[in-house]
């Protein structure tokens, strides 16, 4: 089983306060990989956050394939961040030989492009860079998108983090939004790009447990976006259902839930919203999503929501204080970071129910 | 002595023998009052016996004649083997036993091709039976509870948009409708299918008509019923009964007189209109109604005389599924004001591909659902060559319909509902799981329903005699006489009850694999035995 957990914060912090939160929960993951996604960064990134990062873990030849990529699409490096390792012996890792954290400016002729373009050119660039980089086994790209890095590894997460010097805070790499997990896929083969948290066009998910619906939504989201792909995950479909739902059909997020768990149809006859619920409920069937499950999500917007599947068969809770506000699988995570949070506001959501966090921290839940 | 004759019929060249007792025989002659075949007769036969009757032993030989009851040797007044004699005599002194030497197939021909009602006989083979739900939910992804948690069993019928054309305003961060969409109902993914008045009794179809409304009305699962091609009664269709009937139009357009002129008294709408294209028991054919089953009532119905009633084959005047869309859909969708769901049946076939594909990509959204009948669907007659050499299998046909779909992003816009042999080994939810797995929305059934309210046909040669106003349960015959034989009220909660059952275990095939809606489409759940079945269907082989 999964844990997932994510901090949203008015001040910056670093990811090694997304590993407090998720180390107390360990016993139920099995400590197989680190993954995060980074939003609203600040340090070293402070000046960039209107151009694209690319985060990326490749070989030498890799890092010279993506150059000359770049350079040939005329993208023009701004600044990079290369952790410098820890190689310390004895830590479990199967790391990459580069992880490579770039910002790049657009290239000149996109000055005037639409937001639309520029969003669809990024996503374009990323799909190539991956498939370059997956045809000749030189690497990952993860995130190519303003103000959002990405990192993902194998290994314990305790020494990932010893690697990549994630315990010492030394403020150049921190972020308002922080979305982690501790473990690598467990279902089918360990891949890079199966762990979450998954990004597509500003949009971050991240989800603890199974899709069973997997093969129709996959089906379905093929022919939907040229995005869509990979499918390392179940839960990626939950991913590429946001996207469609919010970025594609450009619906409210209020309607979201509606699309991957549908109220039953007696229910939805005795609201007065009827006709959009059943004609949502059947245009989208093949999006539906059955199986445990709990999803943390990042909107463009930046703020952040959680839910579960129909019959809350996996657990999640929400909790804070003024300045933080954290989302965990387990209390015991909130516990940790969150000493002394004000527990009776704690919010543990219903089957039914979306919490949303926006930038001022203010929490909304409704029940879809 | 007798002569031989080379060409006069035996016993034994007949399908059924009948196995008489004469010791356990009264002589009250139940069995050949019940027999509507007339295979058996009351006769003398001439004993040539040894008694003895005296309190000491005094045998002595004896010619006598006694009553006995005794099979024809005739080809037309053979038995079916429908045990009708077995089932009334009180003392077990006779029943129809399978004769493995038959030459009747050979010898039927004397009037013309074989005609017979029921299902193919020659090729039920079950692809369903090496097909299991081989993907249990267990660990992190929990089975559900079939009996405490809640499902959705719920089947769309009606044109479905894709979701990027539905007609959607955003005003106030709420979505509502910009203007009318295609009507859709979410019915129960078990059509009760077209059988008419006039194939079935209206005794048997009052029947299932009968446990439609009871399953909606005091069960809550909204079933619906085919009428069958042959119209309706007038007051069923003036009543609130109408919306759980789908109306169906083949092509000899029986029974649409009544249906058009009752159309201004009908206080709500039907449920669907299905346009009947082919049928999967004998495809390429018209329906058929043996003048023996015209009945008065059957003639108001259909406004004919007692004549038999072929339909044609097709459709007359449309000459192409583009026609099709245009003509008959708009024009049905229209009778009805757009508000009922036009649907539209064919025959399972090599070609189902091209025509569902056609369906799908007709710019006016039209067809509100693609019923595909395979080769292993009843009828109440045809021809024996149709039945046994014409059609096709329906488990695959079916699955390359879903992923024709799948392939351009369409599935579920027009609902894909699979009938022919569906619950032909008594288990449809099995049946209709796996076929719902593969890419169906629901199933339809007749044959069952029929076999629920009491028919003995099968597909090893029993009865089957559907096509001779002669069935001996009442079921398939105008004859009142025969038509007593049915308890109506009985037939309808046998249905009643195999539907609840059914319901109960489509609930224990989603528990084990943790969905709480219809797992259409999820392939993934099944697993098959045999290798080719497998690759043909795109599912895992086990072994």
């Amino acid at each position: 089983m999964c844990r997932i957990g994510s901090i949203k914060s008015k001040v910056p912090v670093h990811p090694s306060k997304a590993l407090h939160l998720m180390l107390p929960q360990q016993e139920g993951h099995d400590n197989s990989g680190f993954a995060m996604v980074m939003q609203d960064l600040y340090g070293i990134f402070s000046n960039y956050k209107d151009k694209p990062l690319l985060s990326l873990a490749c070989t030498q030849r890799g890092a010279e394939l993506v150059e000359d990529f770049m350079d040939s699409h005329n993208f023009v490096q701004l600044a990079e961040w290369i952790p410098v390792p820890n190689k310390q012996p004895g830590l479990d890792i199967q790391a990459m030989p580069y992880y490579i954290f770039r910002n790049y400016d657009y290239p000149e002729h996109y000055n005037e492009k639409t937001q639309t373009e520029r969003e669809t050119l990024l996503l374009d660039i990323r799909l190539a860079l991956r498939k370059l980089l997956e045809d000749q086994g030189e690497g990952f790209v993860y995130s190519f998108w303003p103000d959002v890095l990405t990192l993902k590894e194998i290994g314990d997460p305790r020494d990932i983090a010893t690697y990549f010097r994630l315990w010492d805070d030394n403020g150049c790499l921190v972020a308002k939004s922080i979305v982690a997990q501790c473990r690598q896929n467990t279902n089918y083969d360990i891949v890079r790009y199966a762990a979450h948290p998954f990004f597509l066009q500003g949009y971050t998910l991240c989800a603890n447990g199974e899709n069973t619906f997997y093969t129709k939504n996959k089906e379905f989201q093929k022919s939907l976006h040229h995005g869509y792909i990979g499918f390392e995950s179940d839960s990626q479909n939950f991913l590429y259902t946001l996207h469609y739902v919010l970025h594609e059909l450009k619906w409210p997020i209020e309607y979201y839930k509606h699309v991957i768990t549908p109220l039953p149809f007696a229910e939805i006859e005795a609201r007065e919203d009827k006709e959009v619920l059943q004609a949502i409920r059947q245009s989208l069937a093949h999006l539906e999503i059955n199986g445990p499950n709990t999803i943390i999500a990042v909107l463009p917007s930046g703020e952040m929501i959680t839910c579960c599947d129909s019959k809350k068969l996996r657990p999640v809770v929400v909790g804070g204080d003024d300045t933080v506000i954290a989302i965990s699988s387990e209390v015991c995570g909130l516990n940790e970071i969150l000493p002394n949070r004000d527990m009776s506001k704690d919010i543990y959501p219903n089957e039914r129910e979306v919490v949303v966090i926006n930038n001022d921290l203010e929490v909304q839940r409704w029940k879809q | 002595m007798e002569t031989v004759r080379t060409q006069d019929i035996g016993i034994n060249d007949l399908n059924w023998k009948i196995e008489y007792n004469q010791e356990r025989c009264t002589m009250c002659g139940s069995c050949v009052a019940s027999c509507t075949f007339n295979a058996i007769e009351p006769t003398m036969s001439r004993r040539s016996i040894t008694v003895s009757k005296g309190a000491q032993p005094d045998p002595k030989h004896k010619q006598i004649t006694i009553p006995v009851i005794k099979q024809k040797a005739s080809l037309t007044e053979a038995c079916v083997g429908c045990g009708m004699c077995e089932k009334v005599c009180p003392n077990n002194a006779i029943r129809p036993v399978r004769n493995g030497d038959t030459r009747k197939t050979l010898l039927s021909r004397d009037n013309g091709p074989i005609k017979r009602g029921g299902r193919t006989n020659l090729n039920a083979q079950r692809t369903f039976d090496s097909i299991i739900v081989g993907r249990i939910s267990q660990m992190t992804d929990p089975s559900l509870d079939s009996q405490r948690h809640t499902f959705d069993i719920r089947a769309p019928f009606g044109r479905v948009l894709s979701p990027h054309e539905l007609p959607f305003n955003l005003k106030n961060g709420k979505l509502s409708l910009a203007k009318k969409t295609p009507p859709v109902n979410w019915i129960y993914p078990l059509i009760f299918s077209d059988m008419s008045i006039g194939a079935l009794s209206t005794r048997a179809w009052e029947s299932v008509a009968m446990a439609t409304a009871y399953l909606n009305e005091k069960c809550g699962l909204p079933v619906r019923m085919s009428s069958g091609e042959g119209g309706m009664p007038v007051k069923l269709m003036e009543s609130e009964s109408l919306q759980y009937m789908i109306l169906q139009i083949a092509s000899g357009h029986f029974g649409w007189n009544r249906i058009i002129q009752a159309m201004p008294k009908m206080k709500v709408d039907p449920a669907g209109v299905l346009i009947k294209i082919g049928q999967g028991a004998k495809p390429g054919d018209g329906g058929l109604l043996p003048a023996a089953k015209v009945a008065e009532h059957v003639q108001a119905i259909r406004g004919v005389p007692k004549a038999t009633l072929s339909s044609p084959p097709n459709h007359q005047g449309l000459y192409s599924i583009e026609e099709s869309v245009q003509k008959m859909h708009l024009s049905l969708n229209a009778a009805f004001g757009f508000r009922v769901p036009v649907a539209i049946k064919c025959a399972a076939s090599a070609t189902s591909v091209s025509v569902y594909n056609n369906l799908l990509r007709d710019p006016y959204k039209i067809c509100g659902g693609f019923f595909l009948d395979g080769i292993q669907g009843g009828t109440g007659a045809a021809n024996e060559i149709s039945l046994d050499h014409t059609g096709h299998p329906v488990v695959s046909k079916l699955r390359e319909c879903y992923l024709a779909a799948v392939k351009q992003g369409l599935q579920g816009q027009i609902p894909l509902y699979a009938g022919g042999g569906i619950g032909m080994t008594g288990n449809a939810a099995a049946d209709a799981f796996k076929m719902i797995c593969l890419g169906a929305n629901g199933v339809f059934c007749g044959k069952l329903l029929i076999q629920l309210l009491g028919c003995v046909g099968n597909e090893q040669g029993r009865c089957n005699s559907c096509n001779t106003g002669k069935c001996p349960t009442g079921i398939c015959t105008q004859d009142p006489r025969l038509v007593k034989r049915l308890d109506v009220d009985r037939g309808a909660q046998k249905i009643v009850d195999y539907v609840l059952a059914f319901d109960q275990e489509l609930r224990k095939l989603m528990a084990p694999i943790g969905n709480s809606s219809l797992p259409v489409g999820r392939s993934d759940a099944l697993v098959s035995t045999d290798k080719a079945i497998a690759d043909k269907l795109g599912i895992q082989y086990v072994c």
